[in-house]
């Protein structure tokens, strides 16, 4: 648990590693109810002018979404908003390893508002060293 | 080519949809949230909460399905086969928990063509059975341009 009282400008919390498979994404599919078959199928994905299955761009932004409940103390309620942008697809190749999906923040501005501290922060995921998704936090510091 | 006399148009309110401790918990165990809020209700309830707290991203569960009313609508029009997610938002006016009885309302904001192209903005207002608003939802979803013009 990070200490947020000390949060500032320039403050970047811990940054996330995290390696999705193939049996992830199913998972995924699964318990988002998000059964598109590109996100499973290699025919499909093929059909469709993919390079290859692809990671749900929602899966992606809830691994975003664990970097700051994890930074905020485990407090999922401190994420008051939460927004990305998908601007790459996630490969996921069928095999052990899959796709690397690295996420990093940075906190832009800390404001008051209505006497909570609220933190603004940017952050992004790549994969393989491509930027593949950016987002924007609001996290609420104090209550 | 969709529809764009849908733009302004909303969507008939959903039945509720409740949100069970299990598929939070399901929820978060896919996608590796390691909060004990998520998983224990004992500790959510030792932090203030009344039951099991959903993970930020969690309300994708229940507000694309929402949409999928309406992309899989054969008068939209709507190419899902070639649809990509382009963006996402949520803006959380209170915490969700496990119990909640959850009613979307689907918004069709905007909807833009370029290059053959489609981006399309949705809304979801989410709001509990008591009619306070718990969470509103923005999805720009996309489809790329097949090889129309050209084969």
């Amino acid at each position: 648990m990070s200490d947020l009282a000390t949060v500032t400008a320039g403050t970047e919390p811990p940054p996330l590693q995290v390696r999705l498979t193939r049996a992830d994404l199913v998972r995924y599919a699964g318990a988002s109810g998000d059964f598109n078959p590109i996100h499973w199928s290699d025919r499909v994905a093929a059909d469709v002018g993919l390079p290859g299955v692809i990671a749900h761009g929602m899966l992606t932004m809830a691994l975003i979404a664990r970097l700051v409940t994890g930074w905020a103390g485990g407090e999922p309620s401190a994420v008051r908003s939460l927004s990305a942008r998908f601007t790459r697809p996630v490969v996921v190749p069928d095999d052990d390893d899959g796709a690397l999906i690295e996420v990093a923040g940075k906190v832009r501005e800390v404001i008051s508002d209505g006497g909570r501290r609220v933190a603004k922060v940017a952050l992004t995921a790549s994969c393989e060293g491509n930027a593949v998704g950016r987002g924007h936090a609001e996290i609420v510091l104090a209550g | 080519m969709p529809d764009t006399s849908f733009i302004g148009r909303s969507l008939d309110p959903t039945p509720p949809f409740q949100v069970g401790r299990e598929k939070i918990r399901e929820f978060a165990l896919a996608v590796g949230e390691g909060s004990e809020l998520c998983r224990d209700l004992a500790a959510a309830r030792a932090a203030g909460h009344p039951d099991l707290v959903a993970p930020p991203t969690f309300p994708a569960v229940f507000t694309m399905a929402v949409m999928e009313r309406l992309l899989m609508d054969p008068v939209f029009g709507w190419d899902y086969s070639r649809m990509v997610h382009g963006e996402q938002s949520f803006t959380a006016h209170r915490p969700i928990h496990a119990g909640d009885e959850l009613v979307s309302t689907l918004h069709v904001d905007d909807l833009k063509s370029r290059a053959g192209s489609h981006f399309l903005t949705l809304r979801c207002e989410v709001a509990d059975s008591a009619g306070e608003s718990v969470l509103t939802a923005t999805a720009v979803l996309v489809t790329v341009a097949a090889q129309e013009a050209g084969s």
